[in-house]
């Protein structure tokens, strides 16, 4: 087969070649520069859309015109009882900018139901079985004027332990359970505030998830419906957006429900930090600055510093799309505008996945990423951040770069805790792990009480944890050979992802004198130098992007599908997460 | 095979007051004005002393703490009791106590609390949580006048471990199944005996340790 020539397509999918810049990769709550080789595709997120101008008209505009439904002021009555719930802080990442934009809808909403006589309002976040919310952390999402107004009475979390506040409203035709806050139930109207920053997001998980219980959690956090799941971010090829749905059906059928989707932009750094999402090679010499400068600082404080200062930067998020009105169309909309700011489109799959693992994920805002967490940020999130086909072929390597430091947080992950330490060197699999030990780490009382009353996951949440990892794992098992199953499990690919380099499972700095001798991922043949990580210039002898030889002209191993793709949080995520997809 | 068990210290893990509230309590309900109040200045001065004790030696804190019962009536004492339930103990239970108590019993534990209190004093608090078996220091009586004295065996720190390991062996219970609650660092052997220990409202030094051994750190205040 004749070598095709790689060129840079466009700005998200750039091809590395001799006179390329080191790239940058999150490494925790470190940053590493690393000389790719030749040939290596490396995919960035798509520019910032356009945030919307007037992101309250556009808000108003939603309410007064939904989606197959009334507009919320013809469904406001004087006396009438409403819940409004919300997502929690799991939602958006890093959290955004004050104002949030659940305080934009909740000062709207409010508002309006304050205008209609609708005293009896209370203001639930939907944490599920995540850890509760901090009062400061309900405060700078709501504001704290809706704060002072609300809390604790009327504004606090959802408590899916609460023996009086959980009420069961039916079973899906599947038999499978649907339990819900009674206050959600047992109002006239709920009004559900989402920001949909992932496919596997919003739509009829809001509800039906973010105020259940573990025993209706229980019925599709379990692996079999994960393994079933082509990739859960591609809903319509997910068992779990599936089941979501049946249940959602069910709640549909019991309660009032007025979906509010958002969308954002993916802006997540600006002003001096926007050098982070910038491609290297257009790096300014003050950009490069203040990256050195990043770097010298991160290496020379604590961890648990560094953690507080990555996390301290808000992320720039605009408002680019607001639909109201009934769940599934206005999911539907929101997620084409997702699509719109996310999806990038990849040909081709990879044989060798390069991803830095950032600092933050979901279930570690204000907190540590631990081993279990970053294994979930790797296979069951950046894996899955695909549509269509994985960017990693099966059989293919997953290079981690993360220290992995054996780090917990004993407030918010106690049972993560005792699952890493007593249960994975017993077994390491998820169906074993479910219906051996799940219902004991459930049922456990100190992480009840823990969960209820200081801020920690659900004994259960590890469980979940592991079976999301477990996707892409099975994903290549479903037609890979028992060698290469191996080699994609969750252990190898977070603990030692063996390459045919048989460097080890950590991405290591490059140093001048490794780089020297950097040679190509598959066929170990040598690659000159290009450029000086110190210097930020390009050797003398570098020739000219466009003057340098394809790898394919080099090596023959880059004639088929032998690259390896190069993603960066929030590249990776962002593009990947909904991306399109990859034949 | 029994059912697995869970094990509660009382003081600062279930309730928030402790042993010299309930001294205090028998202290200015004497008979007499002045003997109330002449019982009611000693506790208090003591309260220094007590501290200091406890902080070197639970087993030095008891011999000083229970002498104070010396020469009181059994009859009185168990009278006044109930008083102690209704006016001190039941208003100091922790809110996350009932809750956890309940987990527990849906999860089919065995309760049991240990309790370095005065048997007489956590009766009726016992039956109010709902505890299957109790276990409290008993004080000696002779004549049905109390001598200041404990019987043995002594509740405290390893003791309690010790009386818990009987208990497990006399029970069949399988200890790895079990779990263990406290607030103080005293109770560590206790703790470190279960395979599910707790920390509850733990002072520093019980955190640091828990923190150390990864165990759950609860709050039920």
């Amino acid at each position: 087969m004749r070598a095709q020539p790689r060129y840079k397509q466009d700005d998200t999918v750039v091809y590395i070649d001799r006179s390329s810049a080191p790239r940058l990769l999150f490494y925790g709550e470190d940053l590493l520069l690393e000389d790719l080789p030749v040939g290596t595709r490396v995919i960035y997120p798509k520019a910032p859309m356009q945030g919307l101008a007037n992101p309250e008209a556009a808000i108003r505009y939603a309410l007064n015109h939904p989606e197959q439904s009334d507009p919320l002021f013809a469904q406001l009555r004087p006396g009438m009882r409403v819940t409004i719930a919300m997502d929690d802080i799991s939602l958006p990442l890093p959290p955004m900018r004050t104002p949030d934009v659940r305080q934009q809808l909740l000062e709207i909403v409010l508002e309006l139901l304050a205008a209609h006589g609708v005293d009896d309002v209370h203001l639930i976040v939907a944490n599920s079985l995540h850890r509760r919310m901090t009062a400061a952390e309900i405060r700078r999402m709501v504001g704290s004027k809706i704060y002072n107004a609300f809390a604790p009475d009327r504004l606090y979390n959802h408590d899916a332990e609460d023996p009086d506040g959980i009420v069961n409203i039916g079973h899906t035709k599947h038999g499978e359970v649907v339990n819900l806050n009674r206050r959600a139930v047992e109002s006239d109207l709920v009004i559900y505030l989402n920001i949909n920053l992932v496919p596997m997001d919003g739509g009829h998980k809001s509800v039906g998830v973010g105020l259940c219980d573990y025993a209706t959690l229980r019925a599709h956090h379990e692996p079999q419906t994960i393994r079933d799941s082509d990739s859960y971010m591609d809903p319509p090829r997910s068992a779990l957006a599936h089941k979501c749905n049946r249940i959602g059906r069910v709640v549909d059928e019991h309660l009032n429900v007025f979906h509010i989707e958002t969308a954002l932009n993916n802006r997540m750094y600006d002003g001096q930090m926007a050098f982070i999402s910038k491609n290297e090679d257009n790096y300014t010499e003050f950009d490069r600055l203040k990256l050195e400068g990043l770097k010298w600082a991160l290496s020379k404080l604590p961890r648990a510093a560094k953690r507080k200062l990555m996390q301290a930067v808000p992320a720039a998020y605009e408002l680019v799309a607001c639909y109201a009105g009934k769940t599934e169309p206005v999911h539907d909309k929101i997620l084409q505008r997702n699509f719109e700011q996310y999806a990038v489109k990849v040909r081709g799959q990879c044989d060798i996945l390069v991803v830095g693992i950032p600092f933050i994920s979901p279930y570690n805002v204000n907190s540590i990423l631990n081993p279990l967490l970053v294994q979930v940020m790797a296979l069951g999130y950046l894996f899955n951040f695909y549509r269509g086909k994985p960017l990693l072929k099966k059989g293919g390597v997953l290079v981690l770069a993360h220290p992995c430091h054996d780090d917990w947080d004993h407030e918010h992950h106690p049972s993560y805790i005792e699952f890493f330490n007593r249960l994975l060197p017993e077994t390491r699999d998820s169906f074993v792990l479910r219906e051996k030990y799940e219902r004991e780490f459930a049922e456990n009382p100190s992480y009840i009480g823990m969960y209820r009353r200081g801020h920690a996951y659900h004994g259960a949440h590890p469980f979940f944890m592991c079976i999301g990892a477990r996707t892409a794992g099975s994903t290549s098992a479903r037609s890979s050979s028992p060698a290469r199953r191996t080699r994609t499990s969750p252990r190898c690919s977070v603990g030692s992802a063996p390459t045919r380099s048989a460097r080890p499972w950590r991405w290591r700095r490059a140093t001048p004198a490794r780089r020297r001798r950097s040679r190509c991922c598959t066929c170990r043949r040598s690659s000159s130098p290009t450029w000086s990580e110190r210097s930020w210039k390009p050797a003398a002898s570098a020739p000219s992007r466009r003057a340098s030889p394809s790898p394919g002209a080099d090596c023959s191993c880059w004639a088929g599908p032998a690259f390896s793709a190069r993603s960066r949080w929030p590249c990776c995520c962002t593009t990947s997460r909904r991306s399109g997809a990859s034949t | 095979m029994s059912r697995p068990t869970a094990f509660y210290d009382l003081e600062g893990t279930l309730i928030r007051t402790n042993l010299v509230h309930t001294l205090g309590f028998f202290a200015r309900n004497q008979p007499g004005l002045l003997r109330s109040l002449g019982k009611t200045a000693r506790t208090a001065l003591s309260v220094p002393l007590f501290v200091a004790a406890d902080l070197y030696s639970r087993k030095v804190f008891n011999s000083l703490y229970f002498r104070h019962y010396a020469g009181q009536s059994e009859d009185r004492l168990r009278y006044l009791a109930q008083e102690l339930f209704e006016e001190v103990l039941r208003p100091a239970v922790f809110p996350g106590a009932y809750e956890l108590l309940d987990k527990a019993r849906r999860l089919g534990l065995r309760q049991v609390l240990v309790t370095g209190a005065l048997d007489f004093t956590v009766e009726a608090l016992s039956a109010h949580l709902g505890f299957d078996d109790c276990v409290a220091n008993r004080l000696e009586f002779v004549g049905r006048v109390a001598t200041g004295r404990l019987l043995p065996p002594v509740m405290a720190s390893a003791t309690k471990a010790s009386w818990i390991r009987c208990f497990a062996e006399r029970e069949g219970i399988n200890l790895s199944d079990c779990f263990a609650y406290s607030d103080s660092m005293s109770d560590l052997p206790m703790l470190a005996m279960v395979g599910h220990p707790a920390a509850v409202n733990p002072d520093m030094s019980l955190r640091a340790t828990a923190e150390r051994h990864d165990w759950p750190i609860l709050n039920l205040r």
